[in-house]
C-alpha cells in the first residue's frame, strides 16, 4: 500500500485477510412510507484473528450495524442494501444478508456468534442454564450424545471460570456476572470464527468488567476467534481492541489502529469521546464530555452530522457531508479512515489537538 | 418445597373459611325460615324434612352455636349435607353426586379442549404477528365480547330448531337407563356436543387474545433473539423460548378465569337444561331449597379451590423463580 493513494472512494481500507466484510449496509427502521434511515451505506471491514471496537455514544446505530449484519434486526427494523461477506476458514465467501433459512441457521453459531447488549435477560428464566448450552449445541449436531453435549457445556463453562455443577442452575440463581460469563461460554460453545460482543459489561460494576475484559482477552489467545467488541466507553476499547471504529449518527466517522486512536484523535467527535470516560489505566484526564446529544436519526441535518456539536464547525460542514477517507497529514498514516473536513487537505489548518504526531520509530 | 407448604396452607385456611362462611350464612337469614317454608310446602313435610331444616337453620334448640359448628364439620366429614327438599327424601350429597359428573364431565372437556386449542392459535399468530393471520384478532375480540347466554339461545336455535342436527336440551335421551352401554353413552355424547361447542367458542377467544399478545411481547425478550441467533429451529425457538413463557400468564389467567368458568356453566346448564350441577342450584333456589343451595355453594367454593390449586402447582411446575422466592 502507498501512502499517496488518493482518497479510498470505497470507505474500507484494504485487509490482508478479511473474516467479516460489511459493504454499504443500509438499515431502517419503519415500514410505513416514512422510515427512520439509521444506517446508511457504512462499510466495516474485520480482519481475522483481530478484535474490532466499535464505539459511539448510545443511540449512534452500533447494535443495529450488529443486528443488521447478522439479520437479527427486530421489528421494525429492514435491511434496505448492502452486503455483509463472511469468509471462512476455508477461504469460501457466502454473502449472510443472501443466505437462505437453513444456511442461515447452520451458519449461525457455528461461524458467528453473539453475545447481546441485554445479557442479563438473554438466559430464558424458566430454563436451567446446561439446557440452553446444550440447545446450541444440539442445533448443529456437533455432538452425537447426550453425554458428549454435557460434556462441552461442561467444558466451556469451566473455561470462563464457573463450576460444572452451574449447569443444573436457572438463571436467577446466578449473579449478574456470572450470567453474562454463561452468555461468553455460550458464545463460544461451538467454537465459532467470529464473536460479536454488544456492550458485554455495560450492566457490571468496574470490577466485573475488568475480569471479563481479560477474560475475552484470554480466550481470545486461546482459541483465535475474531471479535467485534461493542462498546459506549472507548477507555475500554484500548484495553481489548486492536482496531477501533468510532460511530457516530449512524456512520462510522474514524477508523484507526486502537492505540492510535486513542493516543492521537484525529475526528473531534473522537477525541470528545476520548474525553468523557475517564481511562482504565494510566493518569486521569480531566473529563469534559461533549456538549448536546446525538441528533435525532428521523430529522438529520445536512452537511456533517456533527456539526452542531463541533468546536472546529466550519461553513462547508453544514452544506458537505464528509466522506470517510484517508487524512491528508503529512505523516503516513495508511491505517487511518477519517469522515472530517479538517483532514481533506482543503481546510486552512488543522486544530494541533487532532494532528498529534507519531513518536519517530 | 417451602412454596408448597406455604401453598398449602393458604388453601386449607381459604377452605376452612369457605366451609365456615356457609355454615353461617343460612343462621343470618332474617326471619323464620323454616315456618315459611312449612306454610308454603301447604303442610306437605315430613317431620324428618323438618327436623332437617332446623338443623341447617340453627334453630335447633337446646344446641349452643359451637356445638352446631363442630357437628356441621362432624357431618361434613360424614358427607352428609341434610335432606334435600325439592327431592325429598333424597340426601343432598346423593343429589350433588349425580349431578357434578355431569358438569364436570362437559364443562371440563369443553373447558380444556378450549385452553389447549385457544393457547395453541395465540401461539401462532402470536408467532406470525404482523402477517395475514392477524385477520383472527378482530373475529376473536367480537366472540369475546358475545355474553354466553346468546350463544347459547342462538346455537339452539340454528342447530337444533332450524335445523334439527342436535338435541335442543338434556345430557341424554330422556327414557334411556343410564349404564355403561353405547347405546347410553352415544346419547350423551351427542347431547353434549352443542352445550360443548358453545362453550369452545365462547371461551376461546379469551385463550387467543391473551395467548397471542403474551407471544407478541415474550418474542421481543432477548432469550427470544438469542435463540434465533444460536441457529435453533424456529419451531424450537417459538416452542421452548416464546410460547414456553408466553402460556405462564395464560395460567394465571386460568385461575383467575375459573369463576367467569362457574358462572358460564349455570347458564349454560339452565339454556340447555342439562342435567349438572349449575341446574341442580337452579332448581333449588326457585324450590326454595336451601340445604341443597347450601351443599352446592358447598362444592362449588371447593371445586374453584381445588382448580385453583392445580393452576398454581402447574405454574410453579412452569417457573422455577416462583419455586424460589414464592
Ligand atoms: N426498534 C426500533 N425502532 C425504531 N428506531 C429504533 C429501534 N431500535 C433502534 N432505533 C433507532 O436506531 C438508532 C440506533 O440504535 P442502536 O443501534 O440501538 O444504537 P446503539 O446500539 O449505538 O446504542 C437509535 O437512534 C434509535 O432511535
Ligand atoms: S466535518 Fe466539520 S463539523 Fe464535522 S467534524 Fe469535521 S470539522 Fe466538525
Ligand atoms: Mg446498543
Amino acid at each position: 500500500m502507498t501512502t499517496t493513494a488518493p482518497a479510498l472512494t470505497n470507505a474500507t481500507l484494504q485487509a490482508a485477510d478479511p473474516i467479516l466484510e460489511i459493504k454499504n449496509l443500509s438499515v431502517d427502521y419503519g415500514f410505513g412510507d416514512d422510515p427512520t434511515h439509521v444506517l446508511q451505506d457504512v462499510s466495516l471491514t474485520l480482519n481475522r484473528g483481530e478484535v474490532l471496537g466499535l464505539a459511539g455514544e448510545s443511540g449512534c446505530g452500533k447494535s443495529t450495524l450488529a443486528y443488521g449484519a447478522t439479520r437479527l434486526l427486530p421489528p421494525p427494523g429492514v435491511i434496505r442494501g448492502g452486503e455483509v461477506i463472511f469468509t471462512g476458514r476455508d477461504g469460501v465467501k457466502t454473502d449472510i444478508l443472501t443466505l437462505n433459512d437453513k444456511d442461515l441457521r447452520t451458519a449461525r453459531w457455528r461461524d458467528f456468534a453473539i453475545v447481546f447488549q441485554g445479557a442479563m435477560n438473554s438466559l430464558n428464566p424458566v430454563h436451567r442454564v446446561g439446557t440452553q448450552l446444550i440447545d446450541a449445541i444440539k442445533a448443529h449436531g456437533k455432538t452425537a450424545t447426550k453425554q458428549e453435549a454435557r460434556d462441552r457445556a461442561a467444558y466451556v463453562l469451566e473455561m470462563v471460570g464457573i463450576n460444572a455443577d452451574r449447569l443444573k442452575a436457572y438463571p436467577h440463581q446466578l449473579s449478574g456476572g456470572m450470567r453474562q460469563r454463561v452468555m461468553i461460554a455460550m458464545a463460544l460453545v461451538l467454537e465459532p470464527e467470529l464473536l460479536i460482543m454488544d456492550e458485554p459489561t455495560t450492566a457490571l460494576d468496574v470490577v466485573m468488567q475488568r475480569q471479563i475484559l481479560e477474560e475475552i482477552t484470554d480466550l481470545r489467545d486461546r482459541l483465535g476467534f475474531s471479535v467485534i467488541f461493542i462498546t459506549h466507553d472507548v477507555s475500554l476499547l484500548v484495553e481489548v481492541a486492536d482496531r477501533i471504529a468510532i460511530m457516530y449518527a449512524g456512520e462510522i466517522v474514524e477508523a484507526a489502529d486502537a492505540k492510535d486512536a486513542y493516543l492521537r484523535p484525529r475526528h473531534p467527535y473522537t477525541r470528545g469521546l476520548l474525553n468523557s470516560f475517564p481511562p482504565l489505566r494510566g493518569p486521569r484526564r480531566e473529563l469534559q464530555g461533549i456538549p448536546g446529544s446525538p441528533p435525532d436519526m428521523a430529522k438529520l441535518p445536512s452537511g456533517c452530522r456533527f456539526a452542531d456539536r463541533c468546536p472546529f464547525v466550519m461553513d462547508r460542514c453544514r452544506t458537505e457531508d464528509p466522506a470517510l477517507s484517508r487524512t491528508a497529514l503529512k505523516m503516513s498514516e495508511p491505517e487511518r479512515l477519517v469522515a472530517c473536513h479538517l483532514h481533506d487537505g482543503k481546510a486552512s489548518e488543522v486544530p494541533a489537538e487532532l494532528a498529534i504526531q507519531a513518536p519517530q520509530k | 418445597m417451602r412454596f408448597f407448604i406455604r401453598r398449602g396452607i393458604f388453601y386449607i385456611v381459604t377452605a376452612w373459611a369457605a366451609v365456615t362462611l356457609n355454615f353461617f350464612l343460612p343462621r343470618m337469614m332474617p326471619g323464620d325460615p323454616v315456618s315459611s317454608l312449612i306454610i308454603k310446602s301447604g303442610g306437605q313435610i315430613s317431620p324428618d324434612a323438618i327436623n332437617s331444616l332446623k338443623v341447617l337453620f340453627g334453630l335447633d334448640n337446646g344446641q349452643s352455636l359451637w356445638e352446631q359448628y363442630t357437628s356441621y364439620w362432624n357431618q361434613l366429614f360424614h358427607g352428609d349435607l341434610g335432606l334435600s327438599f325439592a327431592f325429598f327424601p333424597t340426601p343432598v350429597s346423593s343429589v350433588i353426586q349425580q349431578s357434578l359428573p355431569w358438569t364436570v364431565g362437559l364443562v371440563g372437556i369443553a373447558t380444556i379442549l378450549s385452553v389447549i386449542l385457544g393457547t395453541t392459535v395465540g401461539t401462532l399468530i402470536g408467532w406470525r404477528r404482523g402477517t395475514k393471520a392477524d385477520a383472527v384478532l378482530p373475529v376473536a375480540t367480537f366472540f369475546s365480547a358475545v355474553p354466553y347466554f346468546w350463544f347459547g339461545l342462538i346455537a339452539i336455535l340454528l342447530f337444533a330448531v332450524t335445523w334439527d342436527f342436535f338435541p335442543a336440551s338434556k345430557g341424554y335421551q330422556p327414557g334411556l337407563i343410564p349404564a355403561w352401554n353405547w347405546e347410553f353413552i352415544s346419547s350423551v355424547l351427542w347431547h353434549g356436543i352443542l352445550p360443548a361447542l358453545t362453550i369452545v367458542v365462547s371461551s376461546i377467544s379469551g385463550w387467543i387474545l391473551g395467548m397471542r399478545n403474551m407471544m407478541v411481547t415474550v418474542s421481543s425478550e432477548d432469550y427470544v433473539t438469542v435463540a434465533q441467533a444460536k441457529g435453533l429451529k424456529e419451531r424450537r425457538v417459538m416452542v421452548s423460548y416464546a410460547a414456553r413463557n408466553a402460556v405462564l400468564p395464560q395460567i394465571s389467567s386460568f385461575a383467575l378465569a375459573l369463576g367467569f368458568i362457574v358462572g358460564g356453566t349455570l347458564v349454560m346448564e339452565m339454556v340447555f337444561s342439562y342435567p349438572g350441577i349449575g341446574f341442580v342450584l337452579y332448581q333449588a333456589v326457585t324450590a326454595s331449597d336451601y340445604p341443597l343451595m347450601q351443599g352446592c355453594f358447598l362444592v362449588i367454593t371447593l371445586a374453584i379451590l381445588v382448580a385453583n390449586m392445580m393452576a398454581d402447582v402447574v405454574y410453579a411446575f412452569l417457573d422455577p423463580r416462583t419455586r424460589q422466592e414464592g
